[in-house]
């Protein structure tokens, strides 16, 4: 469970705006997490807490392949992104890392910026402390949950290794 | 139930007789590819996952296109760390400055990938090789070192939208028109998780440039991946090149689709994307005379002999606008040589264009060619987010060599059938 301030941003929002090009050759998280959001966003950096949660709208994401763009969400302190809906690469990125990240219309279109939003990973239940209103989250299948709670993908490809030798 | 061409390709890496949307499923790879961006956080999480060895030295492509000739120290140190990582495991296909090329011209043209494929790349235009009748889908860095290290991952089975193109192209409209009229009507997201199955009498007119430039777009569509069907281009095209036995697919009678789009090629006309979405279409009569700083003729999209040829011929014996600058990039080094053997290169230089050695450079606001505070690009790359090519108030416009060529000459957005 996480509870923290809502960052709220559009639809499609795109790789270039999550983390631009121009920082991609430094990409240690830390550095990553200075310039996250920056080109929509200047002040996000500066203002995240741990905790806090992103929010989007349709094709959170898309754009190019660069795994830097969850990995720079999740080292500024976010907590999760809740979107109505994720470009594929950026969901599996997410989930190869560990990050969590939740896929509800609802949610999404409902919660405003600066609202106290708290998850629930395990049931998928997001609540606005804001508004009162409670939204559920499509669940992961269990092979993909198997993978988050290892970790990440190579921790769990680790462990099956292990398993199977 | 019957399978579509790309679930045929997963069913059979994974070892099943059937597969359906939505299935998740391991499948063997063929290919796995990362760039001087992709392959270092590859190797860092490699390392830190304390994994030693990698499936098939001959199955990893790494390929420093990016930022290369390296544009700064950190560049040069990410490089340095790829270079080492293939160097380690004597990675066959790796290739460094002077070999590179853009990786989704240069894999096709060195034999690399196939028909029948199923290839994963730490590069969202992966899905390039779906021209050549291949699986092939972007992933992250994650995923590269994984599937360097088992030489198999994970998928989530794709449903499909068919894509029927009937007739064929007029003069001056080409793959880069199609993909960009496509993205228009079904939107950013309209092929979201799903394949995008090419198919009809349509494609027998394509060359394999065209689909190449067509299956790369997928990805703007939101799509994972772009397939068309194997022909008498496609075997014509890999013959000489793949050195080893492939397999054309082909989609069941009973195929399910989730939706049909059709396309009549004849009616077709050069096509633009204005800032900040490749969904913003417009024909080019729409938006003609609309003022530009900079053209770019390249990049994985549209850096292909026949784009360079197709913008030559329009630049050839007249000159760059004054107020504007134009950048030519081949994207690999035999396009390089080839236009050199065409004398294309001393057309280039004659306008007044800049002509580089290959790199994906400017497309993603890299090097060799950011824009200032204001400026306009037109650029036959695929990407026109906000402050894609450089600053955040810089604004990209995606069209075709020809489009992009016609605008360098008329020094504003221009149509190549006014010239």
């Amino acid at each position: 469970m996480v509870t923290g301030n809502v960052f709220k941003y559009g639809d499609n929002v795109d790789t270039d705006v999550i983390i631009p090009a121009r920082y991609l050759n430094a990409p240690s998280p830390a550095e990553l997490a200075k310039h996250c959001m920056e080109d929509i966003d200047a002040a996000y950096a500066a203002s995240v807490k741990p905790g806090d949660i992103m929010v989007g709208g349709w094709n959170f994401g898309c754009g190019s392949s660069r795994e830097h763009a969850p990995m720079a969400i999740q080292a500024s302190g976010a907590s999760c992104v809740i979107a109505a809906s994720f470009a594929r690469i950026f969901y599996r990125n997410a989930i190869n890392i560990g990050f969590p990240i939740l896929e509800c219309p609802e949610a999404a279109q409902a919660i405003g910026n600066g609202d106290t939003v708290s998850v629930d990973f395990s049931t998928g239940v997001i609540e606005d402390k804001t508004t009162g209103q409670t939204f559920q989250a499509a669940a992961f299948p269990a092979f993909i949950n198997n993978i988050i709670e290892k970790g990440g993908l190579l921790p769990y490809l680790k462990a099956r290794q292990n398993k199977k030798g | 139930m019957g399978m579509t061409m790309t679930q045929k390709v997963l069913a059979a890496h994974a070892g099943l007789d059937s597969v359906k949307a939505g299935d998740l499923i391991e499948a063997k790879l063929d290919l796995v590819l990362g760039n001087d961006v992709t392959t270092p956080v590859a190797v860092t999480a490699f390392d830190e996952a304390g994994l030693e060895s990698i499936f098939d030295k001959d199955k990893i492509a790494i390929v420093l296109d990016h930022y290369t000739p390296c544009k700064d120290i950190k560049s040069a140190q990410l490089c340095k760390q790829a270079r080492e990582f293939a160097h380690r495991f004597g990675i066959t296909h790796f290739y460094d400055v002077g070999q590179v090329g853009i990786e989704h011209a240069l894999l096709p043209e060195k034999g690399l990938v196939g028909p029948g494929d199923c290839v994963i790349g730490a590069d969202s235009h992966t899905c390039t090789y779906g021209a050549l009748g291949a699986f092939s889908t972007g992933v992250g860095s994650t995923d590269m070192a994984a599937g360097m290290a088992m030489g198999e991952n994970w998928f989530k089975v794709p449903a499909a939208i068919k894509v029927t193109l009937t007739g064929s192209l007029p003069p001056y409209v080409s793959g880069k028109d199609v993909i960009l009229h496509l993205i228009g009507l079904i939107g950013v997201d309209g092929a979201l998780y799903k394949s995008l199955e090419f198919q009809g009498e349509g494609v027998a007119s394509l060359t394999m440039d065209d689909r190449f430039t067509i299956a790369n777009m997928a990805i703007e569509a939101g799509a994972k991946n772009g397939i068309f069907p194997v022909d008498e281009k496609t075997v014509e095209y890999v013959t000489g090149r793949l050195d080893r036995p492939y397999t054309a697919y082909e989609a069941d009678p009973d195929a399910e689709y989730d939706r049909e789009v059709v396309i009549d090629l004849s009616a077709l006309k050069p096509t633009v994307s204005l800032p900040h979405l490749p969904s913003n279409t417009k024909t080019i009569d729409e938006v003609k005379g609309m003022p530009i700083d900079q053209v770019v003729i390249g990049s994985c999209t549209n850096g292909r002999i026949s784009d360079l040829r197709m913008a030559a011929s329009l630049l050839k014996g007249r000159h760059v606008a004054e107020n504007v600058r134009c950048i030519v990039i081949p994207a690999t080094q035999e396009i390089s040589l080839q236009c050199a053997r065409e004398r294309l290169t001393e057309i280039f230089i004659q306008a007044g264009c800049a002509f580089s050695t290959p790199t994906c450079g400017p497309c993603l606001g890299g090097h060799m060619g950011c824009m200032a505070e204001g400026e306009v690009a037109v650029a036959t790359t695929n990407r026109n987010f906000v402050g894609r090519m450089g600053h955040t108030e810089s604004k990209v416009i995606l069209a075709s060599p020809a489009v992009a060529a016609a605008s360098a000459v008329a020094g504003c957005l221009a149509s190549p059938l006014d010239m």
